[in-house]
């Protein structure tokens, strides 16, 4: 936010200031996104610069370089939402562009700090130039997205469509063999092509989701129908609470055999937070929260890498150099980065381990301190914040249950991730939206992004000129009329 | 729908203030018990990182020095000489941590000692990366390596001292390893190389025989009884008991002299009789006449006194144990039952009766030099405690002598006189035959420029008659004495 100009088109002075209101065409805004979008250009230049100047102890012209490709990528990007998309939110792509692009530094960052680090006996491989290269890919879908999709609403025809695909998407890395779809990390949700390895489940979080808004909103009213009353509570009818299971079950069986306990949690909170906003009903909260107890605690008596986790979450120093290995690195990141941090480049990112994937909260921690983190976790909440408002102010019930469910997705994913690296919640490898390494993870959630900016468009955009009125010139200028006396 | 979006909207701002909240749990309130944990390694890191200081002999040779690693932002330790002077400079590990000056002195050597306060500021100012002092210590290399030469591949310690200021000449502990090869930064090498060094090896060659281990001084203790025995009023020619064998009062338990000879005519002796040809018998009874308290005082005047050095690094305690009745006191005139003494606390007494009775406080670090080798802080030789009287001193020295006199033993000097007590230990059930071997000594005994104290543990594996002090530890206590001396 920070701008002058943002939230003024609705002062009383920005309307009066127009000679004649019904016919300017409300502000783009696309102004306040290209200074908001310098601004994080220079912000990541900057932190290029002293990532560099401490861990090199010398600076390069390629800084220049880096900073001006940066710059380069951002104003395609602002192009293509000028285009297509003029009255798209002017805050949202800066606040991820921002995101990404310290994301980038601190990936690099931690590449430069591991660089004399042996991983099982291999030399660190760098991983800085492939996310800058998913980062292109990614904007370049942003920008087709965008270009494609003329109107969000489009996607509600393709609803099943998407659920369907979404639903294989999920499913396949568990099914598929592990020479196509690998055990990395104990968790079975890759999959591989030759040297690519991407996690469909990034991509079905998105497509269920459009299902899930598009099936909610031509089927509200079966979820409406009250059942009995309990306890002072509207049930809903037990043949209504079928769909729900249906999702409980699937999502909950594929992630219990993928062990991808923090997606299963993610996409079991978005399924209950769509059906609550288009039902209205608190009920189906409460319902689903006590179904996503049970299997948590049915999967905790059965698994042993559940226990594992609850476990370290309830004490990591009972095993400080095994099992609670990662989250005691992790606080240490945290506790020794203080309020101000050691840094950039100042930190130990090589003790934290995953650090630029699940752990980059840890090093954002350790290096730019609770104020760094502040920071970071404001960005993320004025994102989602903004999805949410243009979702509220979106006149289609389809673009406000996607607009909600999409801002709400990412905020729930923040929670999960850094909740867990600070020891909030039990642990759960997922990656931080546009910050950690990972391609899948990117590109969907650029995807993400140009939807939100689709509804948002849709949601700041005129509607459909109104007929102006027929002007009454003033009485001053009337033409005088002679009065004849009557006789 | 708005209604519930707006309520999602409350519940995503909830989710951040809690993850703010936590989060401000974890960087503040738990920032300091989590920095400071032991598993936290990223202090040491830190350290690590630092441009150390060096550590110098005091003829200036290099003993550990730096070199920074190539296209890295680190230094590599390189000891010189390393497993001779491992008791001096200690280890430096990644892993392991360290030990030695390099523990004791890390402050100094990293450059975060207050007594660097001026030149760090300065260092702050002009950009210069901060670095770390070096450290001149007092050994001299000759005496260093005469005396590892002589311990050779056998477990022992060698402490000299200068007896007028307490700088330490020579600190050698055998078996040693190569702090090398732990300043290494390959991780499995280093592993392999500790564990051989420490669990899996018997002979323990990191532990520091000098400093932190102690031993039963044996016959070297009758000095400090003798000393004692003097200051009561006694002098040399005082006749003592010297019968080859004495009952310990309240029990049916013999104590008989060396092999069970005669002391003298086997009736009495003279108190300089008795010290050269160390009677077991007569410092017995003599130990028991002058009482518990009376030995304890004398003993604690020489060091002898539950008190842990700092020379820098913490040694461990010498004592007399706790004497609880009259055998007990018996067994401890002659340096057995539960007197404990370590080499440096032994170097020290000799040292002590060589320095006119005086005792000077034993230290390691001579000087403090900054980058540009300007002394930074100077250690200034202290007295602790005037031991014994000039004239006590005096009578020692020439017990001493009439003792290295008798001494047998390889490595006699012909052109320094030398004052020495030799000291034949048993050290635990069955260590009759096997007993070790104790030297301490100081030369020239007119004007004492060396003391030291030489213990071989077990005799280097010598046994029966050919395992005495004068055998087998007298020859590298004389080697030492006679290379310092001629080096200088």
């Amino acid at each position: 936010m920070g701008s002058p100009g943002t939230g003024a088109e609705d002062t009383p002075l920005a309307r009066a200031s127009g000679t004649s209101p019904g016919l300017k065409p409300p502000p783009t805004k696309r102004s306040t996104e290209l200074f908001l979008l310098a601004f994080g250009a220079v912000l990541v230049t900057a932190a290029l610069v002293l990532v560099e100047a401490n861990q090199e102890k010398e600076l390069s012209l390629n800084i220049i370089w880096y900073g001006l490709a940066y710059l380069v990528m951002l104003a395609v990007t602002h192009l293509a939402v000028r285009t297509w998309a003029p009255y798209a939110d002017p805050v949202i792509l800066p606040c991820v562009t921002l995101l990404n692009g310290i994301g980038l530094v601190m990936i690099h960052r931690i590449d430069l700090g591991m660089a004399d680090v042996l991983v099982d006996g291999e030399p660190w491989s760098a991983a800085a130039p492939k996310q800058v290269m998913w980062t292109g890919l990614s904007l370049v879908l942003f920008c087709a997205a965008l270009k494609l999709l003329k109107d969000h609403r489009t996607l509600a025809k393709f609803g099943y469509v998407s659920g369907l695909v979404g639903l294989v998407a999920l499913i396949l890395p568990g099914v598929l063999p592990g020479f196509i779809a690998p055990t990395i990390n104990g968790a079975k949700i890759w999959l591989r092509f030759g040297g690519v390895s991407i996690q469909p489940g990034e991509f079905a979080k998105i497509l269920l989701m459009v299902f899930f808004a598009a099936f909610l909103v031509s089927k509200r009213d079966l979820f409406t129908i009250a059942g009995r009353r309990f306890l002072g509570m509207d049930l809903p009818r037990a043949r209504d609470l079928g769909p729900l299971i249906a999702v409980w079950a699937v999502v909950v069986s594929v992630m219990v055999l993928q062990k991808d306990l923090g997606s299963s949690l993610l996409f079991f909170g978005i399924v209950l937070v769509l059906l609550y906003v288009a039902t209205e009903r608190a009920v189906w909260i409460i319902i689903g929260t006590v179904l996503f107890m049970g299997a948590a605690v049915a999967a905790w008596r059965m698994f042993t890498h559940v226990q594992t986790r609850v476990d370290n979450w309830v004490d990591p120093f009972a095993d400080p150099g095994g099992a609670g290995y990662q989250i005691v690195q992790s606080l240490f990141g945290f506790g020794t980065g203080g309020l101000f941090g050691a840094g950039l480049g100042g930190g130990r990112p090589d003790q934290i381990p995953e650090a630029n994937t699940d752990f980059i909260a840890a090093v954002i921690g350790e290096e730019l301190g609770l104020v760094g983190l502040t920071a970071v976790l404001l960005l993320y909440t004025v994102f989602a914040l903004r999805g949410l408002r243009n979702a509220l102010a979106v006149r289609d019930t389809f673009g406000k249950l996607l607009g909600g469910g999409l801002a709400f997705a990412v905020a729930f994913q923040v929670f999960i991730i850094i909740g867990g690296v600070m020891k909030l919640i039990p642990m759960t490898g997922i990656t931080a939206p546009f910050l950690s390494k990972g391609g899948s993870s990117l590109l969907a959630n650029y995807v993400l992004v140009a939807l939100l900016l689709r509804i948002s468009d849709a949601a700041r955009s005129p509607q459909a000129p109104v007929k102006p009125r027929v002007q009454q010139p003033a009485i001053a200028d009337q033409f005088t009329v002679m009065v004849e006396r009557p006789k | 729908m708005n209604t519930p979006l707006r309520r999602v909207g409350v519940a995503m701002m909830v989710m951040m203030m809690i993850l703010l909240a936590n989060a401000t749990y974890v960087q503040v309130i738990k920032a300091e018990e989590y920095r400071t944990s032991p598993y936290n390694v990223r202090g040491r890191l830190e350290m690590l990182s630092r441009e150390r200081g060096s550590i110098i002999a005091a003829d200036g040779t290099p003993l550990a020095t730096v070199t920074p690693i190539p296209d890295k932002d680190r230094w590599q330790r390189v000891y010189a000489n390393g497993p001779m002077y491992l008791p001096v400079t200690g280890y430096l590990s990644n892993t392991y941590g360290s030990n030695g000056l390099e523990r004791a002195e890390n402050d100094l050597l990293i450059g975060e000692d207050d007594r660097l306060f001026t030149r760090r500021l300065s260092d702050l100012i002009t950009g210069r990366d901060p670095k770390g002092a070096s450290l001149q210590v007092t050994i001299n290399p000759k005496a260093q390596q005469a005396a590892y030469e002589a311990l050779g591949d056998r477990t022992g310690a060698v402490v000299a001292i200068e007896p007028k200021t307490g700088k330490i000449l020579a600190l050698v502990s055998t078996p040693s390893f190569d702090p090398n090869k732990l300043a290494v930064q390959d991780g499995q090498e280093e592993k392999a190389y500790w564990a051989e060094v420490t669990q899996d090896n018997p002979a323990q060659p990191d532990a520091n025989r000098a400093l932190s281990w102690t031993y039963p001084p044996g016959s070297t203790f009758k000095l400090v009884v003798a000393a004692a025995g003097l200051e009561e009023g006694m002098d040399k020619s005082t006749q003592v008991d010297a019968r080859p064998t004495i009952t310990l009062p309240g029990t049916n338990t013999e104590l008989p002299n060396f092999n069970g000879t005669n002391c003298n005519n086997g009736v009495n002796a003279t108190l300089e009789q008795a010290i050269a040809q160390s009677c077991n018998t007569a410092f017995a009874k003599l130990a028991g006449d002058l009482g518990t308290a009376k030995l304890r005082e004398q003993a604690a005047k020489f060091g002898i006194d539950d008190q842990k050095y700092q020379v820098p690094m913490t040694t461990a305690a010498s004592t007399l144990g706790p004497v609880p009745d009259q055998a007990a006191l018996f067994q401890t005139g002659i340096g057995q039952r539960d007197v404990q003494v370590t080499p440096l606390a032994n170097a020290v007494m000799v040292a002590t009766i060589a320095n006119k009775g005086v005792r000077m406080k034993p230290y390691l670090v001579d000087k403090i030099l900054g980058t540009d080798t300007a002394t930074v802080d100077e250690t200034k030789p202290d007295e602790v405690d005037e031991a014994i009287s000039e004239d006590s001193a005096q009578l020692l020295t020439e017990m001493m002598i009439a003792a290295e006199n008798k001494a047998g033993g390889a490595g006699k000097l012909s052109n320094i006189q030398i004052a020495s007590k030799t000291g034949t230990a048993e050290w635990g059930v069955g260590s009759t035959p096997n007993p070790h071997a104790w030297y301490t000594a100081f030369a020239p005994a007119n004007d004492p420029q060396i003391a030291l104290a030489v213990i071989v543990e077990k005799s280097g594996g010598k046994r029966d008659g050919a395992a005495t002090g004068s055998l087998v530890a007298a020859p590298v206590g004389r080697a030492v004495i006679s290379s310092y001396l001629g080096s200088r």
